[in-house]
């Protein structure tokens, strides 16, 4: 009962901005807000994973989106260009190179995520002060080690021809690529949460995120599991940095920088240790920023944070986050 | 039972066990046998070590210096894991029930492969504790203090293990289930070597054959429990009852 309250106000907020947007720029402003939350949800489900089993706070996650971006969605797509499968050529090929963009995405996060772990996070196990020193400064290495390796400047990043215009459902202009980010960010939610409820390795991390000593008590070699879980949240924030910047059509050095505060303010909204959390908390950033970014463009940023302090104060554990 | 190449049937074994957590030196030269199929009880005052010397042997706790022996392998130093594989069971003292995870969650995670014998076992847990049954798809979390306990230990159990380690079961415990438990515990140890700290003195005495006290991270008395129960002086020294 008073959860379907709790739902049906939350659902009644989603309304809200109609009272100063039309209904048309409204529709427009909402798919174009579930696909902006859907890559956040790339990146802050495996942040908060990662935090909550291995409690490790990883804020170079951004930098493992900015390696995605560049790896998947500039570099595999400019050179599938060249090939003529990415900004002309069937609806097949345009698929093909989507998802070979995705696949460089995801191995190139996962291998850097890899090593991250392996050399880095390792070290700091268990000191979240390190941890975030450490992570911030990896992310501003990598950073400017994509200025030396690609340029320090924006540059395009192409859209497969499939891709490439809109729908228009009664004057409702909805961008053919933002249904599909939408439904790969479902498909990857919905495939988290099978992962999660029916298979064993998902019963290990919802144990470990509880109680990892126990897991290791019950027989579990949880350093491996670790470094699964975490590559496996690098390579989805991989995935996120290849969507994210065929949707906004080129890529900056600074992508993961920005994409990292954002995710941040998802995995608190949502709660450490929550992929559902996360998903919702991705939800609402993603809304809210373009809502406000419409109305009020500086604006947009601060009301997300306006948005985590509020929750905060209501719900110091965040929507979904245990006690 | 397998036979036990070691002439004394010693199943577990500490030889001067020494731990240090950060500055402290916790444990100071632990020395204690557990034969095979005799359950034994660890007692002694708060902060003697007990759990302590519970932790070090599953792994959880870095030994300093020392030697554990489990079957005759050398244990210390393996991780927690391995220790498990192995063979030994260990439920904490807050039993280290994953509250998110209904009871059938608990189990299967704890259940490292299914066998015949784990099924039996499984069957004398619905037993000894037919509210676990009753309670199977509840989340653990929403269990009582006393099915909690329970469940800690029923977990540990069902997977055959030969040495079950248990840290203060009654702790928080009604008299009447401290009752039912030492019941259970019984049923328990005739399957299983139990290895378990115990502040509750009756609780300690339905279940143990041999003890050992603890005192300032060492042990510094042993002997069969049936000569304890009697034993006014020495309970009054260590354990400050009788
Ligand atoms: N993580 C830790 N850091 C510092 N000191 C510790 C730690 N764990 C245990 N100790 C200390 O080690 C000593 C032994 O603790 P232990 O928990 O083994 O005692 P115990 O015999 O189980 O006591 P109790 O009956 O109260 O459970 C205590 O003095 C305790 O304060
Ligand atoms: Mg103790």
């Amino acid at each position: 009962m008073r959860k379907s309250i709790i739902w049906i106000c939350a659902i009644g907020i989603l309304f809200i901005p109609l009272i100063w947007i039309k209904l048309t720029p409204y529709l427009v402003l909402t798919t174009a807000g579930l696909a902006f939350g859907m890559f956040l949800f790339m990146v802050a489900s495996g942040m908060t994973i990662i935090f909550g089993l291995m409690d490790i706070l990883n804020l170079a996650h951004g930098a493992l989106f900015a390696i995605g971006a560049y790896l998947g969605g500039y570099q595999i797509l400019n050179l599938l260009n060249t090939l003529g499968w990415v900004e002309t050529g069937s609806v097949g090929l345009s698929t093909i190179s989507l998802l070979l963009a995705i696949t460089m995405g995801a191995g190139g996060g996962a291998m850097v995520g890899l090593l991250l772990e392996r050399v880095i996070l390792r070290r700091v196990y268990g000191d979240h002060l390190k941890q975030i020193m450490i992570t911030i400064g990896v992310l501003y290495v990598i950073t400017e080690l994509i200025k030396i390796l690609w340029r320090p400047t924006a540059e395009p990043v192409l859209v497969p021809l499939a891709f490439q215009g809109s729908f228009d459902i009664f004057d409702v202009i909805v961008g053919k690529f933002r249904v599909v980010a939408i439904v790969i960010g479902l498909v990857l939610f919905v495939g988290m949460q099978l992962v999660l409820r029916k298979t064993r390795l998902g019963l290990i991390i919802r144990a470990g995120v509880e109680n990892r000593e126990m897991v290791q008590v019950a027989g579990y070699n949880i350093s491996r599991i670790f470094t699964a879980v975490f590559t496996a949240g690098a390579a989805l924030a991989g995935i996120g940095g290849t969507m994210w910047c065929i949707f906004q059509q080129q890529v900056t050095p600074e992508i993961g920088l920005d994409n990292q505060i954002f995710a941040l303010i998802v995995v608190i909204i949502g709660g450490m240790g929550s992929v559902t959390g996360s998903f919702l908390g991705a939800i609402i950033v993603g809304l809210s920023f373009n809502y406000v970014a419409f109305l009020w463009p500086k604006l947009a940023l601060g009301i997300n944070i306006l948005i985590m302090a509020t929750i905060l104060l209501i719900r110091p554990r965040g929507l979904m986050g245990r006690e | 039972m397998a036979e036990i190449s070691s002439p004394s049937r010693s199943i577990l074994s500490l030889l001067s066990v020494h731990i240090h957590i950060g500055q402290h030196h916790i444990l100071q030269g632990v020395t204690f046998d557990v034969e095979a199929g005799r359950s034994t009880v660890l007692l002694g005052r708060n902060g003697a070590g007990k759990s302590s010397t519970l932790r070090a042997i599953i792994g959880l706790n870095p030994v300093t210096s020392g030697v554990i022996k489990f079957s005759g392998e050398t244990i210390q130093g393996l991780k927690p894991f391995e220790i498990s594989r192995l063979g030994i069971g260990f439920t904490p003292e807050d039993q280290g029930v994953f509250y998110s995870l209904t009871v059938e969650e608990n189990f299967r995670l704890s259940l490292f492969e299914e066998t015949e014998q784990t099924r039996r076992n499984l069957e004398t847990v619905f037993e000894l504790f037919p509210d676990l049954k009753k309670f199977w798809r509840t989340k653990a979390g929403l269990l009582s203090g006393g099915q909690k306990q329970m469940l800690g230990i029923a977990r540990a159990f069902v997977n055959d293990h030969k040495v079950l380690l248990i840290d203060e079961p009654s702790k928080g415990l009604a008299p009447i289930l401290v009752e039912h438990l030492g019941h259970s515990l019984n049923k328990i140890k005739d399957k299983t070597t139990v290895v378990l700290v115990e502040q509750n003195f009756y609780l300690a005495s339905q279940v143990g054959v041999d003890y050992f006290i603890f005192d300032n991270g060492r042990v510094v008395h042993k002997g069969q429990m049936k000569d304890l129960v009697d034993d006014q002086a020495l309970k009054k020294k260590y354990l400050g009852i009788g």
